[in-house]
Order: structure tokens, then sequence, then C-alpha cells
């Protein structure tokens, strides 16, 4: 075996790890949100903060890696997704610790609605963290390419939410202030959302040499410039 | 870590090869050896270079004498003069006749003929084949083909002619080498800017080959002053200037062979001996100069 | 527009064929690169370009190499042809003279002997090629006393001194150190607003960084022939991946 193939090697093992624990804490907080369980979004929390450090730590073997190989063709596009898609991860891990610090600041204090369509886009979104993960370990084309289009729904589920509390504020109910928390858990699910189809579009990347197609034109304009970049 | 042990090793290795070559003596038998044997080769090489250059300059400086050097060679001065300008007639005559035929030939042969072709080979077998001829069958050759056959007699003309044939191969050889070793980076460089053959030859490789060159025909001067068999069969070994180019005369190496033969003139021998000794050092120092002064 | 137009072209020593069905099209004012390994017949291809194979007995060429449309195997002046496609090798070569003497040897060849004109082409060459400051006070100093670097740098400029179209570089640094290195990087850059450029290397990373096109060798033929960043970011054949990545034999 090569030694740069022992390397890359190490490299996706971290990744995997990384991916688990990211994995871990999105299913984890989704289910503090629903069951309005404060000790575990405490708990989500505290498992954030390692994230973090694992991001630097894979974040420093690439560059080693880029230092020792100067590597090209399909290994330069496999750390260099890698470099990319770290970043993603480890916003998808702030933001469920983020849903974590608004549930927690909401006291206990009943929802105002029942969680629906939230409890949908948290399980939307970690199936697609999940699938994007085994994607670029399996180096996946195919289900990279679902969880790209799964965002879709994750983004429709996140108008709903919207389009609900809007009708909640507007009918006068009490409690409306816990509508703006609701939107901004609903928020971040949809960006967890867009992070996962940033990762899975690193690995068609890795795969592939490009990036997949945006569907919109002007997200086209941006592919034009021939350089794969994550829209944050 | 790896390569660390290993580049540990290396210097483990420098170090103790170090140590080996300080301490010579003792350590390994086989080197001791080997450094005394190369110090004695020096050592005799040098004693036996020093005692006869010693033992010609101590016998034969004392009997040098101005009446040595008469224009005319008689029973009572036993002058050599006559014979040291017959071996610089020989000598002029052999270079001007063999240099530029030798290297020519050679040129032909490096530059110009096809590299390991039949032909090559076949001048080269026979350049090498005439190089270990011994010298009076040279001789025989030179009395009976330009002596007998062309009529030039015992003659000038004929010595040199011999002298050339002999040195040739010597010429040619020297010449090869040396254009070999002129690397063919330089002759890429200039065929590369678009220069011919000819112009690469003369402008490129033979400057660069020329200190070879020289040293090659300093060799063949050594052997055309010592040449004394083949001198005898063709010019003679009559102590006379020549004086034009099928007159017969003789050349130091012949005085010293006729004076030493006849027992009579030890001491004349002896003086000869040592001017021929000091016109080859003379000789060679003066081609030595011109080969500095080409090379700058 | 192409410079070069290689067809079909088969190279032979004796029996032994060096090249296989080589096609390529070289284009004008780029650096086009060579890689592969040893003995994969690059050398063997660039050296075709100004007829260098010439001087090698028993090679054989079929197919066609045209030079602006002209066949350079067609009846066309040797010499002339190596005027106009210059040539720097491997190993530093400068001609054991002056640095003067080495520049103006090209331009004395084709018949300039005005010592005006060879002055100025002497100090028109060294300093295209970037050599003018270091050595414009050495010009009588033997070429053989420059250091490595400085010694390919003047040969570059003893190739320029003729003014040809196309410059072919063969492993030009490969016996050089890193700065050296690199000052013939920035150098081969500089160069090809006025020439156009065929380098062989060894430094893949050399060819990434200063060639627009690269062609892959392996045992003679030609696998991949691209863009070089294409070339090296989505190689199309698996060989070109394995080589460019070091995963090679």
């Amino acid at each position: 075996m090569w030694r740069i193939d022992e390397q890359l090697a190490e490299l996706n093992d971290r990744l995997l790890d990384f991916g688990a624990l990211v994995e871990q804490i999105i299913t984890l907080a989704g289910q503090a949100i629903i069951e309005q369980d404060i000790a575990l979004a405490q708990l989500v929390i505290d498992i954030e903060s390692g994230v973090k450090q694992k991001e630097k730590g894979i974040e420093a073997l690439c560059l080693k890696l880029l230092m020792q190989h100067q590597p090209v063709a399909k290994d330069l596009r496999v750390i260099s997704a890698a470099l990319k898609m770290i970043t993603d991860i480890e916003r998808i891990g702030d933001q469920s610790s983020d849903i974590c610090e608004i549930m927690i600041s909401m006291d206990g204090a009943p929802y105002i609605t029942k969680l629906e369509y939230i409890a949908q886009m948290a399980a939307a979104t970690t199936k697609m963290v999940t699938e994007s993960i085994d994607a670029y370990v399996k180096k996946d084309l195919k289900l990279a390419k679902s969880v790209i289009k799964y965002d879709d729904i994750v983004d429709e589920l996140f108008d709903k939410v919207k389009a609900d509390l809007i009708e909640h504020i507007r009918s006068g109910k009490p409690n409306s202030e816990q509508a703006i928390d609701l939107l901004m858990i609903a928020k971040y699910f949809e960006r967890i959302g867009d992070h996962a189809r940033n990762v899975a579009k690193w690995v068609v990347f890795s795969i592939r040499g490009r990036k997949e197609k945006k569907p919109k034109a002007q997200e086209n304009a941006e592919e034009n410039q021939n350089q794969p970049q994550s829209e944050e | 870590m790896e390569n660390l042990s290993l580049g540990l090793e290396a210097v483990e290795e420098i170090a103790s090869l170090k140590i080996s070559n300080r301490k010579i003596m003792g350590r390994k038998p086989m080197d001791f050896f080997l450094f005394a044997f190369t110090w004695l080769g020096i050592g005799i090489t040098a004693a036996v270079l020093l005692f006869v250059v010693g033992y010609v300059l101590i016998n034969g400086l004392p009997h040098i004498r101005p009446s040595l050097f008469a224009v005319q060679f008689t029973t009572e001065n036993q002058s050599l003069f006559p014979a040291l300008m017959g071996t610089l007639m020989i000598l002029g005559l052999a270079l001007v006749l063999a240099v530029p035929l030798g290297i020519f030939s050679a040129i032909f042969l490096v530059e110009y003929a096809t590299r390991g072709s039949r032909f090559v080979k076949i001048v080269r077998l026979t350049t090498e084949t005439l190089a270990g001829i011994p010298s009076i069958v040279y001789g025989l050759f030179g009395f009976i083909f330009f002596g007998v056959f062309l009529g030039w007699g015992l003659s000038l003309m004929s010595g040199a002619f011999t002298v050339s044939i002999m040195i040739l191969p010597l010429i040619m050889r020297t010449t090869e080498e040396s254009l070999k070793s002129v690397p063919d980076t330089y002759r890429e460089g200039s065929f590369g800017l678009g220069a011919g053959r000819l112009r690469t030859v003369m402008r490129i490789v033979l400057p660069a080959a020329t200190p070879g060159i020289l040293a090659g025909i300093i060799l063949t001067i050594g052997r055309i002053i010592g040449e004394t068999a083949a001198i005898i069969f063709t010019l003679g070994n009559v102590a006379r200037m020549p004086n034009h180019l099928f007159d017969t005369g003789r050349t130091l190496s012949a005085h010293m062979y006729a004076l030493a033969n006849e027992g009579t003139h030890p001491g004349e021998a002896h003086a000869t001996a040592a001017v021929l000794l000091l016109v080859v050092i003379l000789i060679n120092a003066l081609s030595s100069w011109i080969a500095k002064f080409v090379k700058s | 527009m192409n410079k070069f137009s290689i067809k079909n072209m088969n190279l032979w020593y004796r029996d032994f064929q060096a090249l296989h069905g080589i096609n390529i099209e070289i284009p004008a004012h780029q650096i086009t690169a060579f890689i592969g390994p040893s003995g994969c017949g690059k050398s063997t291809l660039i050296k075709s370009l100004n007829r260098m194979n010439d001087l090698v007995e028993g090679c054989r060429i079929e197919g066609e190499i045209l030079l602006d449309g002209q066949d350079i195997y067609g009846g066309i002046d040797v010499n002339a042809l190596r005027k106009r496609v210059g040539m720097v090798f491997q190993k530093p070569n400068p001609f054991p003279m002056s640095v003067y003497d080495n520049i103006a040897y090209g331009p004395r060849t084709h018949g300039i002997k005005s010592k005006f004109k060879l002055n100025e082409i002497v100090e028109k060459s060294l300093y295209d090629a970037a050599i003018w400051d270091e050595l414009k006070d050495r010009l009588k100093k033997s070429a053989l006393s420059l250091s490595g670097g400085q010694q390919q740098r003047l040969c570059i400029a003893r190739a320029l001194s003729v003014q040809p179209d196309v410059l072919l570089m063969d492993e030009p640094t490969s016996a050089l150190d890193p700065i050296s290195t690199a000052k013939i990087e920035e150098l081969t850059i500089k160069l090809k607003k006025d020439y156009t450029i065929v380098i062989v290397t060894h430094n893949m990373q050399q060819a990434v960084r200063i060639s627009d096109n690269t062609g892959f060798f392996l045992l003679g033929e030609m696998i991949e022939y691209s863009d070089t960043e294409k070339l090296f970011s989505i190689p199309k054949d698996k060989r070109t991946e394995d080589y460019i990545t070091g995963r090679f034999g």
C-alpha cells in the first residue's frame, strides 16, 4: 500500500468518526426539542463542545497531506473536499447546539402548537446528514445526489412551519413571542439541511471532479465560475 | 522513523570509515599492505628514474666540450652537431608528414564515419597492428620500399617517411581518444544551433580536444628522437649533416649507437646521451608550454 | 494556431519501436509539457522536432511532423530547421569558451560578422534570458566558471541568439537546485510571449506550474493530451491518474 493511501485511509476514518459525532448530536437535538427534554439539550451542548477540536485535527491532517504529497487529480479532490466538508459538518453541530440553547431559553413553557412539521424537519435533516456522510464513505454518487435532492423537501417543510406560525400570530392567540423562537429553530433545521446538501455536493465533487449542477438559474451563474464553492 | 534510523546508520558508517582511515596502520592487514605497496611502487619508480637521469648526466656532462658542437665531424672532435641537426630534421619532417594525416584520419573515424561500422573496425585493427610492430621491421620496409623500390636510397626522405608511418598509429590513436573524450553535449549544443558538422568539428570539437592531441604529439616526439634501428636502415649512419632531402646523415641516437659500438669514445658517447636527454626535456617543456598557451 | 502538427508518427531505433502512432497539435505561444516515466519516449519525441534524432544511428521515422504546415522531414535544410527550433538540454552544456563567444557562436554560424551586430545580439539574448545583469561584467570569462543555474540560463540565451520560433527544453532543470529551477521556470513563462515552448520534465509540479498543455506518455504511446489543469484535476485515463498521483508501478 502506498503511503498516501494509508494517510487517506486515516483521513477517511477520522471524517467518519467526525460525521458520526455530528450525526449523534443532531439526532439527540431533534429528540430533545420534540420531547422538550432540557437535560438532554444540555447534554447535546456539552457533546458539541468537542466538535471544533475534531474539525481542527482533520484540517491539520489535510494540510499535512497537501504539503507532503502535493496531490493532483483524485487525491487533490478528495483532500480539498474533506477540507471544505468539515466546515459544513462543524456548522451542523454548531446549529444543533443553537437549537438546544433556544429550547432551554424557552424555560419549559408548553409549545403553542403541535411540532408536527418541525419534527418532520428534524427527521429529514438527520437523514440527510447520515446519508451524506455515508455517501462520502462509500463513494456513492447516487446516494449523494439523492441527498442534494432531498433538501427541497426540507425547504418545503420550512415554508409550512412558517405559514403555520404566521397563521398563529395573525389569529391573535397568546404566547405569540414563542412563535419567533420556533421559527428560529425551524430556520436552523433548514440551514442544517443546506449544510448537509453542501457535504453531498463535495462528495460528488470528490468523485466526479465537478459539483452537481444546481437547479436554480442564479446558482448556475455561480457554477460557471468553475470553482467549487460552498454557500454559507 | 524508518528514514531517521537509516540516516543514523549511514552517519555511523561514515564515522567508522573515518576512523579506519585515520588508523590505517594496524587496523586491517590488507589496508596496510596496499598502503605499503603503493608507496614501494612509487619509490622504486622514482629511484630508477633518478638513477638513469643522474647516471647519464654525471657521466655525460663532464665530457661536453665546445668542440663537440663543431659544424664538421672529424675523428678528433667527434662532433655531435651534424647528428643533432639530423635529429631535428627527421623530427620536423616526420611530424609535418604524420601529424596532419593522423589528425584528419582520426577526425574522419570519430566524427564522420558511422560509429562502430565495419570500415572503422578494420581501420582501427590495422592501426593497432601497426602500432605493435617492432621498429626494425619498419626499418626494413622503409629500406626496401623507399630506399630500393622508389630509389630514394639512404636519405632524409626515406627516414622521415618511414618514421612517420611508424608514428601515424600513435597520433591517430591519441587524437581519436581525445576527440572521443569531448562530451557529446558540446556537439549537440552546436548542432542544435544549426551549425553543420564541419563547423562543429573545427570550432567546437577540435579546440576542446587540442590539449589531448598535443599530449599525443609530445609522446610521438619522444618516440621519434629515440628511434635508432629504423633510422639506421633508412637515413643511414653517416656522420654529416644532410644537405638536401635525398642526402644521407645520422641522428643523435644513431650517433650514440655508433660511438658506443666502436668503444673508442665512451666519454663522447655519454656526452651525446646527456645532450639527447636535454633535447628531449627541452622539447617536452616547449610543447607543454605551447599546450598551455593554446588551452588558455 | 498550431505551431507543430504531428500526424501518425512512428519512430524506430533499429528494430525497437520507440514511438507508436503519435498525434499532437502543439499550439503557438503556449508551453506544452511532455511527462511520463523514463524511457516512455517523451525525450525521443522532443528530439524529433528539430531532428536531433538524425544523429542517432538507425533512427527511422514514419508519419508527418509539420512545422507551420511544412513537413520537417521532407527536403528541408536541417540546419535552417534547427535555427528555427532551438534546444536546451538536460545538462547545461556551454561550450568551453567565453560567455560572449558562447552567445556569438550561433549568429556567427549563420553568417553575422559585424562586431556591432554581435554585441547587440549578445546583450539582447542575455537580457532575454534574464542573466544580463549577472554576466555583463564577465563576458570575457569562461562559461565553464559559471554556476550550474547560470550555465543553463546561458544555454537558453545561446538558444535565443539565433532568433528561433520554437524552444525545445529537455528536462532543463533536472540538474539544478530549487532556486535556479524557479528562475528558469519564471523565465520560461516570460518567454512564451515570443516563443512556442515544448518542455520535457520529470517534475510533475513543474508541468502544473508552467505549462498550458500536457501530454502523458507511456511505453512510446501518448496516453492523454489535454489542457494541463484538466489533465491534473480530472485525468481521463486510469494510467494517467496512477502516474500523476504517484501510484505508478
